[in-house]
């Protein structure tokens, strides 16, 4: 899932500031799960906006061009009167928003990461989509995303019993957690592979998949 | 370790089977070398070559290639050019090495580098585009093979030895113990470890990686001060000062005159180093020791007094 927060109250306020007639619109399904962007949260949005709110909708997939398409064309009039859309949604639900409907888009929320859910409210960063998955050979943890300097050969010397460096010692070690994982099953030979760099033009040339 | 021509007379002596001794050298947010130059000369009689540090703690300081040229250059010194990937590509890597070649650099010690949250500029991107496990290989295929990771040419032959770092503090080791096997196996010419005040941890340490046959200087840093000794029990990441040594710090800044003061600092500290150093070559397979004393160059004499 992709992870958002919604942005903080006085950035948003001046982000907004410059135009009259908003058009707030959800997503019914990151966001939502998040309690970011789901109809509850356009509800308040749309009430904090008073007469600056001219319509809303919470979109199933505001990342899916064809619905978005669907599900807006209804409000068309309202969109297009809008002086600009603010989107509650991820990165991709916005700008999705924005080439379909080519009004100013205006991001209600920042997109942090490919999460793992522990529970509501509770999530966290465990996917980079580098594009080159090793989970594999890693146990389960992915080091691009969990080690603070994406490793491919770690542990750093910055662990203190299993936790990172950085974020004070809260963050639990990438390296530590692999080297457990691949102990507890039964394939520590793996940690002592020697994994050769990255090919990060895989990354850069890869702006869209198509099959 | 490597079957790479020993390059460097730290190289060579290692090699030679003689207790190394190491010293330490700190480039600042400055644009004079007067006081490296100074320092360099101070603890010259006593090292055979001596660490640049490279943007420690991710405090960015002067390019520490400049100051490793010219230690050798003005005073004699040879240099360990400290290189982290924290700050550079793999681009900004081959630049370098080819860069340091060009002036004579004949040692390179291969880190990741604290992160940049950490440092004096924490909104820094990190690079990380190698970790010091590939840097090794880089510097493998540079030195050995005479290619970049691409396979592209160098004109000309990079003689440089390669030096890791390994931190015996970590907690679990295993896992620091194994990244050192697969550093040493891709081509590191010698360790140099984290700051050590435990003696037993240092000789599990030894001993695990006694298997992967390559040379460990073990690092230890004298302390200059009280503010620095607490600094480093607070801040580097598992080195704890032992609570008597720390104790014996703080009693020592107590005394008002500075001259006196700066007497049992020695005093503290040679009580501490001297029994640590010397069990050290006496009951471990070490190949030396790395001292980190900045700006400190007045206890190497004593120190090593009857060394």
């Amino acid at each position: 899932m992709i992870i958002t927060k919604a942005k903080p109250e006085e950035e948003l306020n001046e982000m907004l500031k410059p135009y009259e007639k908003l058009f707030v619109v959800g997503c019914g399904t990151c966001s939502t799960s998040c309690m970011t962007g789901g109809e509850e949260q356009v509800a308040e949005m749309v009430k904090k906006l008073g007469d600056r709110a001219i319509g809303s909708a919470v979109v199933e997939d505001p990342c899916d061009l064809r619905i978005a398409r669907k599900e807006l064309k209804e409000f068309k009039a309202k969109v297009q009167g809008a002086d600009a859309v603010l989107v509650m949604s991820c990165g991709a639900g916005v700008q999705t928003v924005g080439d379909y409907s080519k009004k100013i888009v205006l991001p209600a929320l920042d997109t942090l990461f490919i999460g793992q859910t522990e529970r509501l409210g509770k999530f966290h960063d465990v996917c980079k989509a580098c594009g080159e998955c090793i989970l594999d050979e890693t146990g389960g943890v992915c080091p691009v995303t969990r080690c603070a300097k994406g490793l491919l050969n770690g542990p750093c010397g910055g662990q203190v019993k299993g936790k990172c460096e950085v974020g004070k010692y809260e963050n639990d070690c990438a390296w530590v957690l692999i080297y457990d994982r691949l102990k507890e099953q039964g394939r520590p030979e793996l940690f002592e592979l020697f994994r050769p760099p990255r090919d990060n033009s895989k990354k850069v040339l890869t702006q869209h998949h198509v099959f | 370790m490597t079957n790479r021509p020993a390059y460097s007379q730290l190289v060579k002596d290692l090699r030679s089977g003689k207790f190394v001794l190491t010293g330490e050298l700190e480039p600042e947010k400055v644009t004079s070398l007067d006081e490296i130059i100074i320092s360099a000369k101070a603890m010259k009689p006593y090292v055979v070559a001596a660490n640049v540090t490279d943007n420690p703690l991710a405090f960015a300081y002067m390019n520490s290639l400049v100051p490793s040229w010219v230690i050798q250059k003005e005073v004699g010194l040879e240099a360990v050019y400290q290189m982290t990937i924290r700050d550079r590509n793999r681009l900004a890597i081959v630049s370098d090495v080819l860069a340091a070649s060009y002036l004579g650099i004949k040692n390179i010690l291969a880190i990741s580098g604290d992160h940049t949250v950490l440092g004096d500029n924490r909104g820094a991107l990190s690079v990380y585009d190698l970790d010091s496990a590939q840097f090794v290989y880089l510097l493998h295929k540079m030195i050995d093979e005479g290619v970049d990771l691409a396979g592209n040419e160098i004109h000309g032959k990079v003689g440089i030895n390669v030096g890791i770092a390994a931190n015996p503090n970590a907690d679990p080791l295993m896992p620091e113990v194994l990244k050192i096997g697969r550093k040493t196996k891709i081509g590191a010419d010698f360790i140099q470890t984290q700051t050590m005040f435990d003696i037993d941890k240092t000789k599990t340490f030894l001993k695990e990686v006694e298997k992967y046959n390559c040379p460990v200087l073990v690092g230890v840093f004298p302390l200059k001060s009280f503010g620095i000794a607490d600094f480093f029990d607070k801040n580097i990441p598992g080195v704890k000062v032992p609570p008597e040594l720390l104790a014996s710090m703080a009693k020592a800044k107590e005394e008002p005159d500075k001259e006196r003061r700066s007497a049992l600092y020695d005093e503290v500290n040679l009580e501490f180093f001297v029994p640590f150093i010397k069990e050290i070559r006496k009951t471990t397979k070490a190949s030396g020791i790395h001292i980190m004393a900045v700006l400190y160059e007045r206890i190497f004499g004593p120190l090593l007094e009857n060394f």
